[in-house]
């Protein structure tokens, strides 16, 4: 408390900094030993049992998995410091050449959905909250939580299907798959959206129950504020912090989510060039691609981070 | 019956100082009582008697020789929430039994947690009982049975009723003094409340931002305060009225 | 258990039940090729149509249940035992390893799921085997967070401060102690991640990663089935539906675990006060016959009657559970359904609808550390009330509140204004709180224990300030506090309440040497001040505090009063003459 705010935050950037360092390099260290967990020859798995030994040898040549593990790694770091992630095995493209095509269009999906679904569960949330208080509406309770359960064990690629067959293959209001003009966007965005959604609002009500029971929740009211100020004004902010943090991890699994909605609707994002990759055992895609994935999830964890320590400077800061 | 003794004890947290060179002794069959506001370490130098709390600085010895801070410890302590210092999952006999310095066959077991039980005025019957069946006042006298049964030299009291009801405190109070008279045990008891400490206290020291700014026999300190913050202390627990 | 809970466990019954014995029961159907009925719709022989193969596709689903439950229960285990390992970690190993293995944590609970699991199935290959035990590597870190979170949480407890000291060693505290208390938590969530796994599973199956031909788990089965969703819709829903029920099974039952306890039977409809009583004239607070009930039913309130005269003080004494505090909200008006509150008049300075009372009720409560919204400024918590209240201008309402922290002697008072209640120390914050109730012309102030969270030096602060702030706008003071001294400071007059009534009504200069009823004498007594005679043991009250649950028939007291006889027990002594007690003749003054 003696110390002021203002001069925690170096310590705060310090640490936070840190910390996306050391997993930045967890993160890099793991998608360069993925290589050689990977049991037998890679290259003869990936290449097929037919492959000639000297194109096998050769590939390994040029992968550089000949040299000591030491020497590869070091090699690996500095490609990646060049930004340059290597050739894929089978079309022989840059993987960074694939990886930029295709990222835009997972991004594109992963944004829209995670704006949708916050646009929709804060409001639910809140609402929800509200209603439910202290025991009331049971009713509407059991509703929303039997809503959320059914919706929560409904896996995104299935819910991907549902609206296919309904929206597409039945009534032809949307377009079946594929990325073209906005009305392709809505099946996938919406099938992406609606899992987190279900599980965002319910954190909300949650949170917002929990504050609405806080003493300075009584202390507002026992300055006679009507209901619409007490619950905007005192509770949310309150039950922001909570929020957002789900909310940031929401982002970055809408992010691996994104994986299997691609699939379902063949939709151009690096989600359907990963599982072909793993597949035809493709490694130096798979490795660029686990890598462009884990920066992004880390990205979003970073700056969550920080709106927390924006929001809140007590919390965040303080922490230890 | 034995010597505790704090010499020169600081603990630090980062850079941040809860006690600075504190020294007490807490002499053979005695009761101590350490008073102060919160924050002020009282509960930290306890903690650090029974290896809770590091110590940075200095040395607490039990007789003269370290404490031991492994198996069975000479020193036990009881806690201020008497919610929190009973495993709600184990019955009273149970809790108690775990602090028994030797295992015992079960018939000796169960007379000796009635016989603790007995010491702390509850009925053997309770062994049986879950902590969520007591009372606080009963569950704190269950965590002083524990502390017993380890058959320990010197107890540590930290504020063992500041969370009891009135009511409930007089018993407690009273059961501690019986138990310095009955089994000569020493006791460094720990307390915000001035009129507690004298009911219960030979000695008392007064513990201030870390460090103790006074000490000696409860009559002296309480009937002639030497330093001002000690007088600042009994004039809040004087009654606003006589005052002005 | 609730309905939720009955269907989520029948579900699951049914789920293993078939898992058990599906193969069993229709293995030869689900393999039966029929090659006069490839890819056919759904009919009376095929309820859901056939694959590729003629093999009906209802009995492959019900088959495949098998398979996908057990590789779900696999990874589950995978991770939970994991989870378990690294989580309890800082238990036993050393302070500094146990921050390693925790910040190593850390990172990996950054990185989602699916990520973990498409990272570990390219190790381990494509295939069933390779799958489960990705999905359950990448799960454990979120068990090893949880699982750390739950150990740290029970290790605060002093119970395992004291199992230390009596020399038990890690190992046995982990397990008689640690384990026991977190494994309901662990276990729900168990449950819940166990319904999670099956539907990644579903979805590894389903993007070819997972269980590879010729097995086949529902995933497979939706995989095979999405190729022809134009024509045959149900071939991928079916096995959809099945994964959907089986992820239902365990989410219900994982619910109905996690919120089993403390459902509590709410209250019937408030019956309307049987009498309507005018209020006593000239009092700012006239209350008859108050009684409030919580869910359960707890009668916290049994029947309370007082007054409260302009600019008086009067004290409300009592233990935890006498239900003081409640009494206080009530006058408050801060009680809310469920709870019940009824009185023939509730009066607060003329008013009986609290929304209507303005400014002339102020409240300060017990806890100023959670009684200021932590998300907002100090300043305009306080300017909010005349703004809100008075009309003013977000301007002149910050100068009042900064007028009016520091008449309640805050110093510095523009600076502090603007900082967060975080920054201000426990006393200074129920300084501020007085002045928040201070921004309009209070004419009651109700205090519900003000200085019980204070150091005794800052409780006589506040208890000055609270005396000086009524010499100066002359409002009457409503104080609730268990703590005698503080009342017969600071009160002209003091109830005394036990088991939701009011025992005995006294002036407060009566309190310590003239009480008449038995439990205030007691409660007087049990407290040791600075004259307390050493040589003679602490007056004590023998028995236990009533239990509100059971609201007794005669007088509460009577279970721990030595004058008690069966006309007590039997008998509520009413409120006379300042005394509730049938035996004011035998105490002695």
């Amino acid at each position: 408390m003696k110390t002021p705010v203002t001069s925690r935050w170096p310590r705060f950037a310090l640490r936070r900094a840190g910390r996306l360092l050391v997993s930045l390099w967890v993160l890099v260290t793991a998608s360069f030993l993925m290589i050689h967990l990977v049991p037998g020859d890679p290259v003869r798995a990936a290449l097929g049992p037919t492959a000639p030994a000297d194109l096998v040898l050769a590939h390994k040549e040029e992968l550089g998995l000949l040299d000591p593990l030491w020497q590869q790694y070091a090699a690996f770091l500095g490609r990646l410091f060049s930004g340059e992630l290597g050739a894929s095995i089978s079309t022989r493209l840059p993987v960074g050449e694939t990886i930029a095509q295709r990222l835009p269009a997972t991004a594109e999906l992963a944004v829209a959905a995670f704006l949708l679904s916050v646009a929709v569960a804060v409001p639910v949330g809140v609402v929800m909250a509200v209603i439910t208080r202290r025991g009331r509406g049971r009713r509407a309770e059991l509703a929303f939580t039997g809503t959320n359960v059914v919706i929560g064990a409904i896996p995104d690629f299935l819910l991907g299907v549902g609206l296919v067959y309904l929206l597409a293959v039945q009534t032809h209001v949307f377009p079946v798959a594929g990325r073209e003009g906005p009305s392709s966007y809505v099946l996938p965005v919406l099938a992406l959206a609606i899992g987190p959604a279900a599980v965002l609002s319910r954190i909300v009500r949650v949170e917002m129950l929990a504050v609405m029971e806080a003493d300075y929740i009584r202390t507002a009211r026992a300055k006679r504020l009507t209901n619409l100020r007490v619950y905007a004004v005192h509770a949310l902010p309150n039950a922001v912090t909570a929020t957002l943090t789900i909310g940031g991890l929401l982002l970055s699994s809408l992010v691996a989510g994104t994986v299997l909605v691609e699939n379902v609707f063949a939709w151009p994002g690096l989600g359907s060039s990963i599982v072909t990759s793993i597949v035809a055992k493709d490694y130096p895609l798979v490795q660029g691609t686990v890598l462009v994935y884990g920066v992004g999830v880390l990205l979003i964890n970073t700056l969550v981070d920080v709106v927390l320590a924006l929001l809140d400077p007590r919390s965040a800061i303080g922490e230890s | 019956m034995s010597v505790l003794s704090f010499h020169e004890v600081s603990v630090r947290y980062g850079a941040h100082t809860v006690l600075n060179g504190v020294s007490l002794e807490v002499p053979a069959g005695r009761t101590v009582g350490l008073v102060g506001e919160s924050g002020c370490g009282k509960s930290t130098l306890a903690r650090a008697a029974v290896g809770l709390a590091p110590v940075t600085g200095g040395h607490i010895l039990l007789d003269g020789r370290p404490v031991p801070n492994r198996g069975r410890r000479p020193v036990q302590m009881v806690f201020q929430d008497p919610y929190s210092s009973l495993d709600p999952r184990m019955t009273v006999g149970e809790s108690i039994a775990e602090a028994l310095p030797e295992r015992l066959p079960k018939k000796a077991r169960q007379a000796e947690i009635a016989r603790l039980l007995a010491l702390v005025h509850l009925d053997a019957a309770r062994a049986g009982d879950l902590p969520g069946r007591l009372s606080g006042g009963q569950r704190q006298r269950v965590a002083l049975a524990r502390a017993l049964a380890a058959r320990p030299e010197v107890i540590l009291a930290d504020e063992i009723t500041s969370a009891l009801d009135v009511s409930v405190q007089g018993a407690v109070l009273n059961l501690i003094r019986d138990m310095r008279r009955d089994l000569g045990l020493s006791m460094l008891f720990i307390s915000h409340d001035l009129a507690v400490v004298r009911y219960v206290a030979d000695h008392v020291a007064v513990l201030h931002d870390g460090e103790i700014v006074e000490q000696g026999p409860t009559a002296r300190v309480l009937g002639d305060p030497r330093h001002d913050y000690t007088r600042h202390l009994l004039a809040a627990a004087l009654p606003l009225k006589e005052q002005t | 258990m609730r309905p939720v809970g009955v269907a989520g466990l029948g579900l699951l019954g049914a789920v293993v039940f078939v898992a058990a014995f599906g193969p069993v029961l229709w293995g030869d159907q689900a393999t039966v090729v029929d090659t006069g009925n490839l890819l056919a719709g759904p009919s009376a022989q095929h309820w859901i149509g056939t694959d590729n193969l003629g093999r009906d596709l209802f009995a492959r689903v019900l088959v495949a249940a098998r398979l996908s439950i057990l590789l779900a229960l696999a990874a589950t285990a995978i991770s939970l035992v994991l989870g378990i390992v690294l989580g309890a970690a800082p238990v036993l190993v050393g302070r500094r390893t146990g921050r390693f293995i925790t910040s190593a944590v850390n990172v990996l609970v950054a990185f989602p799921g699916l990520l973990l699991v498409l990272f570990f199935a390219v190790v381990f290959g494509v295939g069933a085997r390779g799958a489960a035990l990705a999905v359950g590597l990448a799960g454990a870190p979120a068990f090893a967070r949880l699982c750390h979170t739950l150990v740290a949480a029970v290790s605060e407890r002093d119970y395992i401060a004291a199992a230390r000291i009596a020399g038990v060693s890690r190992i046995r505290i982990l397990l008689r102690h640690v384990l026991p208390n977190i494994a309901e938590p662990l276990v729900v969530n168990a449950t819940m991640a166990a319904g999670g796994v099956l539907l990644t599973f579903a979805g590894l199956s389903f993007l070819g990663l997972g269980v590879q031909a010729p097995d086949y788990d529902w995933g497979k089965l939706m995989q095979d089935g999405l190729n022809g969703i134009y024509v045959h819709p149900l071939a991928a829903l079916g096995p959809g539906i099945a994964v959907v029920l089986a992820g239902l099974a365990f989410n219900l039952t994982g619910e109905a675990f996690a919120a089993a306890p403390g459902r509590v039977r709410p209250l019937g409809p408030a019956r309307g006060p049987s009498v309507r009583t005018a209020p006593v004239p000239g009092a700012v607070l006239s209350v008859d016959d108050l009684r409030v009930t919580m869910p359960g039913p707890v009668h916290a309130v049994r029947g309370v009657t007082f007054t409260v005269g302009e600019g008086e003080a009067v004290g409300l004494v009592g233990e935890s559970g006498s239900g003081k505090s409640v009494t206080a909200l009530a006058v408050a008006g801060l009680l809310e359904p469920p709870v019940r509150v009824e009185a023939n008049h509730l009066v607060v300075a003329g008013e009986e609808d609290h929304r209507r009372l303005g400014t002339s009720l102020a409240v300060v409560f017990q806890d100023p550390m959670t009684s200021f919204n932590p998300a907002h400024r100090v300043g305009p918590q306080l300017a909010e009330v005349s703004r809100f209240h008075q009309g003013m201008s977000r301007r002149t309402a910050f100068a009042r509140a900064v007028d009016r922290l520091r008449a309640v002697r805050i110093r510095e008072p523009e600076r502090r204004a603007r900082q967060y209640p975080f920054e201000f120390s426990g006393g200074m914050r129920q300084r501020a709180m007085i002045g928040m109730g201070l921004m309009g012309n209070p004419r009651l102030i109700v205090a519900d224990e003000p200085t019980t969270a204070l150091d005794v030096t800052v409780q006589r602060q506040v208890l000055e300030l609270l005396a000086e702030v009524r010499r100066e706008t002359g409002a009457a003071l409503l104080l609730i506090s268990h703590d005698v001294s503080v009342v017969t400071d600071v009160c002209d007059r003091v109830l005394v309440m036990y088991a939701g009534r009011v025992v005995e009504e006294l002036p407060a200069g009566d309190l310590r040497a003239r009480a008449r009823h038995p439990y205030t004498r007691a409660l007087v007594a049990a407290v040791p001040d600075l004259e307390t005679d050493l040589d003679r043991p602490l007056a004590v009250i023998p028995g236990l505090p009533v239990d509100p649950m059971s609201a007794p028939a005669g007088c509460a007291f009577a279970p721990r009063c030595p004058l008690a006889d069966d006309h007590c027990r039997a008998v509520a002594p009413p409120l006379l003459a300042g005394v509730a007690c049938h035996k004011t003749a035998e105490v002695r003054v």
